[in-house]
């Protein structure tokens, strides 16, 4: 939060939420409790967050080596075409998103200067930073902003935003530094939508990708897919004092021994996304830390409702409470997860229900329902991948309890290459893996609504479907609230995605880096760790 | 002779480049087969039938199979392999930034395997059946047994984690000094040659052996030759061919074999390259770095038998 840049929100009746500017003036506890109501975000989180905020005082200078998990030729510079860690760490390096989500989830204005909406949210009125300038030296205009949202709609451009650009009908320049957004429908949320990574803001007609002309906190030296990327400060960055380092080399490390013995080694100094199993390996180096963020990311075990077994409601049941999740949460993920509850609302989101009742590991009640459905003594595939992560271990535990209460499962192992083309969604009982989203209404509305394409249970409910376009447009937080607790138990009880635990990401990084913060958006910082991390002497 | 010289290698070449054309159809027809494509494998959990449909099409992936083949054939025979269907980038740039990288790993190796394995080999057919014969080959057995991943997760583990005498990844670039280039290719070339060496010594010391045993051998030792002046100057030359072969053969697994050091070590050389390719369905970045591959072999195997041919009068003069 650098500057006391305000966004607004403009609603029915001429209220106005202050959200921004509140921390650096020294906030009252009125403020913070306005500010974090007005963002949907609890007080507990507010407590922990102001008191660590200006803990330790960044030092200028240094050079690190980032290991990121992946390691592809094709890695892209192209923030609509990023996919993978390595891509995202060089999205928050080399670009700048319109607003930026902070460790409450709560969107933070960035080349946004000034966002309100009129017409029940539906309107959207952007005004952008004047101080802002690309890597070539060009200011920062409403035209590029244009450029940048609209190209998502393009299909050559393979856009991973395309979804969330969608219901954008009109994107409109309606003054140098001013863009107009008219929307399908009314959603209070877009704020965190231009939060998005894939949604960076590149110069106008920008289509060469093979270096990155952004306005980031770091230029682009070099570039070479697959292999390394090296950023070098941009001295101009908008942000006075930022960045810290000098230069971050990101590599991919895709073998995760490999990656935890460089860190040990001191050839990196923060790797990406190590297994449970080593997190004892770095918590006993003397030089190593462990870096958690519980994001609310799940591997999802996914009946689709479309098909048997999963149409029958009693089986989804039966399955659901066949779930031992705390057998899955020490086994799997050496207890770095937090419970799960057949719903994607994690525990730390201001709109989890806790009134929703736990779903217990019940084989009496698994039975029951088994044999309602008239699966039981059968032989049911399920399909597993090393895709998506810990999906054999959750199944092979399944498959124990599948045999006390009269089912077998048949675990059907797929290749990780060809698992999300051919296989997930394609069949009657299957893993996926699903990342944290930006706010509640993008993920419900990804892995929920009726028509999203990765809705993986083929789950179809009018109620929810109209739920969730309802509260898009509702202001009032406490109806806001209600809804989003309605929604959950309309998934908890009727979709067929069983979400045994929400696992924790784990970083490991050098013990002198400092400014790391979680982010619940994904590891790393939400991936944002670029413009925040320094190196201390 | 020199004709005779000039038809048999002429005629070599013939063969490989019928070989390379055969392969190239073959790699084709076996990408074809890989499940999923590459506009599936791109777009990941974000395919949906839309956006692969759109992809499909801008790729050209929608045309029949031997258009494209002809194509890409007609392309790599003009000196242009194509573009990346994956990050749209030339091919040709990919594959010279990580060819460099794979010859210098490749040649360190070999400098360091060969001399090692053909004395070892060579020794120990001299003196088989010695403790110094059985102590190697029990050594070598030993060795090949081990995986490569193995070898060179404990090289890791000792002398980069915890004795921090080498570093844990080999970067090839920005390599200064001799020492620096040293110290990184110190543990990859180690693995590399665990395998390497073993392998050559085990084929050199067959051949030795096998042109021991010949009547001319025998002849030299009857005449009272001595056993120095018998193994350089009867058998040896008669066993440079399969000896190069040996070589050749060895040799030819460092360039697309050495997917495992590459990766444990994060080297950015061929074969990941090709790996990464394979995975996400990047057909032309695939044919190029097999025939690249293919190319190395029947390279080094025919110099291995231009070297047996010219080491050995015989076959000279046939």
């Amino acid at each position: 939060m650098p500057d006391n840049k305000v966004l607004k929100l403009e609603m029915p009746g001429n209220e106005v939420f202050r959200l921004n500017g509140a921390f650096p003036r020294g906030a009252s506890r009125r403020e913070v409790m306005n500010f974090l109501l007005a963002a949907g975000v609890s007080i507990s989180a507010a407590g922990t967050f102001a008191g660590t905020a200006q803990a330790e005082t960044p030092r200028r200078g240094g050079r690190i080596r980032v290991a990121c998990n992946q390691n592809s030729s094709g890695e892209s510079l192209d923030p609509a075409r990023s996919f993978t860690a390595n891509d995202w760490s060089r999205v928050t390096m080399f670009y700048n998103t319109l607003t930026r989500i902070d460790e409450n989830l709560t969107p933070q204005l960035e080349l946004a200067e000034d966002i309100s909406s009129t017409e029940r949210a539906t309107v959207w009125n952007i005004k952008l930073r004047r101080d802002v300038r690309f890597h070539d030296g060009s200011p920062l205009t409403a035209a590029d902003v244009v450029y940048s949202l609209q190209r998502h709609k393009d299909a050559a451009v393979r856009s991973g935003a395309r979804v969330l650009v969608e219901p954008m009908v009109e994107i409109t320049e309606t003054g140098a530094h001013e863009v107009r957004i008219r929307l399908s429908g009314p959603d209070v949320g877009l704020p965190s939508t231009l939060g998005v990574l894939n949604t960076a803001i590149v110069k106008a007609g920008t289509t060469d990708f093979r270096t990155a002309n952004g306005t980031g906190p770091y230029k682009c030296r070099e570039f070479e897919p697959g292999v390394r990327s090296i950023a070098v400060r941009n001295e101009e960055y908008f942000k006075s004092g930022k960045p810290f380092l000098d230069e971050i080399e990101v590599i991919g490390i895709t073998d995760e021994p490999a990656r935890v013995n460089a860190l040990l080694a001191g050839d990196v100094h923060f790797v990406a996304l190590i297994n449970a199993r080593s997190a004892q390996r770095i918590k006993s180096a003397p030089n190593a830390k462990l870096f958690e963020t519980q994001a609310g990311a799940f591997h999802s075990l996914a009946i689709s409702r479309d098909h048997a077994p999963g149409a029958n409601s009693d089986f989804v049941l039966s399955v659901k409470h066949m779930l031992n999740r705390e057998q899955i949460r020490r086994a799997v993920y050496r207890n770095y997860a937090i419970m799960g509850n057949d719903q994607p609302v994690p525990p730390s989101s201001a709109f989890y229900d806790p009134s929703l009742p736990q779903r217990p590991y019940d084989l009496d009640k698994a039975r029951f329902h088994l044999r309602r459905s008239g699966f039981a003594n059968q032989t049911l595939p399920i399909f597993v991948s090393p895709a998506a992560a810990n999906s054999e271990e959750i199944a092979q535990i399944l498959q124990q309890t599948g045999r006390e209460v009269g089912v077998t499962f048949n675990l059907q192992r797929i290749p990780a290459d060809s698992y999300w083309s051919n296989t997930w969604m394609k069949q009657p009982i299957f893993f996926g893996s699903n990342s944290p989203k930006a706010s509640v209404d993008i993920s419900l509305s990804f892995w929920f609504h009726s028509r999203s394409p990765y809705n993986e249970s083929a789950f179809r409910n009018e109620r929810f479907d109209a739920l969730l376009i309802n509260a898009r447009a509702e202001a009032d937080i406490n109806k806001r609230n209600e809804m989003y607790s309605e929604m959950q138990r309309i998934i908890h009880e009727s979709s067929g995605t069983c979400i045994p635990v929400f696992y924790t990401f784990l970083d490991a990084h050098v013990s002198n880096l400092k400014g790391l913060r979680p982010i619940p958006t994904g590891s790393m910082m939400g991936w944002n760790y670029a413009e925040n991390i320094w190196l201390e002497q | 002779m020199n004709t005779g010289l000039f038809r048999l290698v002429a005629s070599r070449i013939a063969i490989a480049i019928l070989t390379l054309a055969f392969v190239s159809a073959a790699v084709f027809i076996g990408t074809e087969i890989l499940p999923g494509d590459v506009a599936e494998a791109v777009l990941g959990q974000n395919a949906t039938p839309e956006a692969v449909a759109g992809l499909r099409q801008v790729l050209h992936l929608d045309q029949p199979a031997y258009i494209r083949y002809f194509r890409w054939l007609g392309g790599l025979l003009s000196g242009d392999p194509g573009r990346s269907l994956v990050n749209d980038l030339p091919v040709a740039g990919l594959i010279a930034s990580r060819l460099p990288n794979s010859l210098i790993l490749a040649s360190v190796t070999a400098v360091v395997c060969v001399p090692i394995a053909l004395v070892l080999g060579i020794t120990s057919a001299i003196w088989r059946g010695s403790f110094y014969d059985r102590a190697a080959s029990f050594l070598t057995m030993s060795v090949v047994a081990v995986p490569e991943f193995l070898i060179a997760t404990l090289l890791v583990i000792v002398f980069a984690v915890n004795l921090r005498w080498f570093p844990a990844l080999s970067f090839a670039a920005g390599i200064v000094s001799l020492d620096q280039f040293f110290r990184l290719f110190a543990l990859p070339v180690f693995t590399l040659s665990c395998v390497m060496i073993a392998q050559m010594m085990r084929m050199t010391r067959a051949a030795v052996i096998d042109t021991l045993r010949s009547s001319y051998v025998e002849m030299a030792v009857l005449k009272g030759a001595r056993p120095m002046r018998v193994v350089l100057t009867h058998a040896l030359p008669n066993a440079i061919g399969p000896i190069a072969n040996a070589v050749a053969l060895s040799l030819s697994h460092l360039l697309g074999g050495a997917i495992i050091v590459e990766i444990i070590f994060n080297y950015p050389g061929l074969a990941r390259l090709l790996v990464d390719a394979v995975s996400t369905r990047d057909m032309p970045l695939v044919q190029a770095c097999v025939m690249i591959f293919c190319l190395a072999y029947l390279f080094l195997v025919m110099i291995a038998d231009i070297a047996g041919i010219l080491s050995n009068p015989r076959l000279r003069h046939r």
